[in-house]
């Protein structure tokens, strides 16, 4: 007959400190993410899926097998497990307003010769940062320039999602404006698909954001939102120095909310253009 | 404080909705469908500057609320919204051509009636 102990398969009481720090540390080494010493239930929700899918029981034992093997695939299961991968359509309208209103109308004035624009949208997620931009370029009447744009991201499986330019009726709920909805979509069943005007405006490719960050080329402007949050001050610093390499030179670099305090920004100028922050390129 | 009107016939949705507005600082009133909404308008709900509405409905559905609306100058700066389960491009057309500003489709979250609200520049 069981009884009924409470909670006495909770991660929290079971998964051993020393497995705790080998999770933090295999997630760090894999993608620079910092996974702080109290998030045993985080820990906890986001694994079970990976143990059960292994057919063990515990964190402990996924531990094991991580300890035991070699397979890349197992740490990125964990990896992507433990990452998050949230984004939406225009988040933060006040960045793209600043766009529209002084970055591009700048930048097309000043390559009006060329009639060419480079964006790179680092730790893409499934795409939608780039596509909203690609989207604003076709309002602007830039779609006959040659623009590239390029979205980044340490997940093989999210750019997959991303290429495939496929959406689920939530996500395009979420920021959207539906006139865009309307134009650039199409409807498939439950999905929506983005038209390949727009889809392929975008190249989307696997990049830490550790390595090396010159290998794209120079860019007018880089998005690089929401994903320095996750790193520890070294690693942020050194990302930063980085994209002020891969901007052009007077390139602006767009960060997430909460990341506008950073503190490494020697090699930027702070400009505000409405309710927008922006790093311009020293 | 910032008035806004939720017209939809199922009472539980306009409570959800009423709810999230309401937290998100404004004073909600409410109507189970197009001709309750412009009689509450023209009474006790004068100078509400936002306006999420259903599409079916009995009496007056929404496409005909957000016209006759869009036809009365005094409204002319309210903000309207369709959160619907309609999720037909053409009707969202149609609906855009009508005057709606935004369209949401259901189910939605709270998230997806912030980021809307945010890109009509009314989330306070
Ligand atoms: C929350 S999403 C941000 C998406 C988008 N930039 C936005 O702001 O909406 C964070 C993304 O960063 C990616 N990421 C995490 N660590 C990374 C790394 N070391 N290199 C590149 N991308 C990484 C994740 O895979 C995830 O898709």
């Amino acid at each position: 007959m069981a009884v009924l102990t409470g909670n006495a398969s909770s991660g929290k009481t079971d998964l051993q400190p020393e497995n705790y720090r080998f999770l933090q540390d295999c997630v760090y080494k894999e993608s620079g993410i910092v996974i702080d010493s109290d998030k045993h239930y985080l820990l906890e929700a986001r694994l079970m899926p990976v143990v059960k899918k292994q057919q063990l029981t515990s964190l402990n034992d996924l531990c094991n097998l991580l300890r035991a093997t070699r397979t890349p695939d197992l740490r990125r299961q964990v990896v992507e497990a433990m990452t998050t991968h949230e984004t939406l359509f225009f988040r933060d309208p006040a960045q793209y307003d600043a766009l529209r209103t002084v970055l591009l109308p700048q930048l097309i004035e000043q390559r009006r010769a060329l009639r060419s624009l480079s964006f790179w949208s680092a730790a893409s997620s499934s795409g939608q940062e780039a596509y909203s931009l690609a989207m604003l370029l076709r309002e602007m009447g830039l779609g006959d320039w040659s623009i590239r744009i390029v979205g980044t991201d340490l997940s093989e499986q999210i750019l997959d999602r991303a290429r495939a330019g496929k959406f689920l009726q939530i996500e395009v709920n979420r920021g959207l404006p539906v006139s865009y909805l309307v134009k650039y979509f199409n409807r498939q069943g439950l999905d929506w698909q983005l038209k390949e005007e727009v889809r392929r405006m975008v190249t989307f490719q696997k990049l830490d954001l550790r390595d090396n960050l010159r290998q794209l080329g120079a860019f007018d402007v880089v998005f690089c939102r929401n994903v320095l949050i996750y790193f520890d001050q070294q690693t942020k610093k050194r990302i930063l120095e980085q994209l002020r390499g891969a901007l052009a030179p007077g390139g602006h670099l767009l960060l997430g909310g909460a990341e506008t305090g950073v503190s490494a920004v020697d090699w930027f100028e702070r400009v505000s253009i409405g309710q927008a922050v922006l790093y311009r390129a020293r | 404080m910032l008035k806004a009107m939720v017209i939809d016939d199922s009472r539980a949705m306009r409570m959800i909705l009423a709810r999230t507005l309401a937290e998100l600082g404004y004073e909600v009133f409410q109507a189970a469908n197009g001709k309750e909404a412009i009689e509450t308008l023209e009474g006790a709900a004068e100078g509400v500057s936002l306006i999420l509405v259903d599409w079916n409905m009995p009496e007056m559905n929404g496409l005909s609320f957000v016209r006759k609306l869009r036809a009365d100058q005094r409204f002319h700066g309210v903000k309207l919204m369709m959160v619907t389960t309609e999720t037909q491009v053409e009707q969202m057309m149609t609906a855009l051509e009508a005057g709606a500003n935004e369209y949401v489709m259901k189910p939605f979250t709270r998230e997806i009636i912030e980021d809307k609200l945010r890109l009509l520049g009314v989330l306070q």
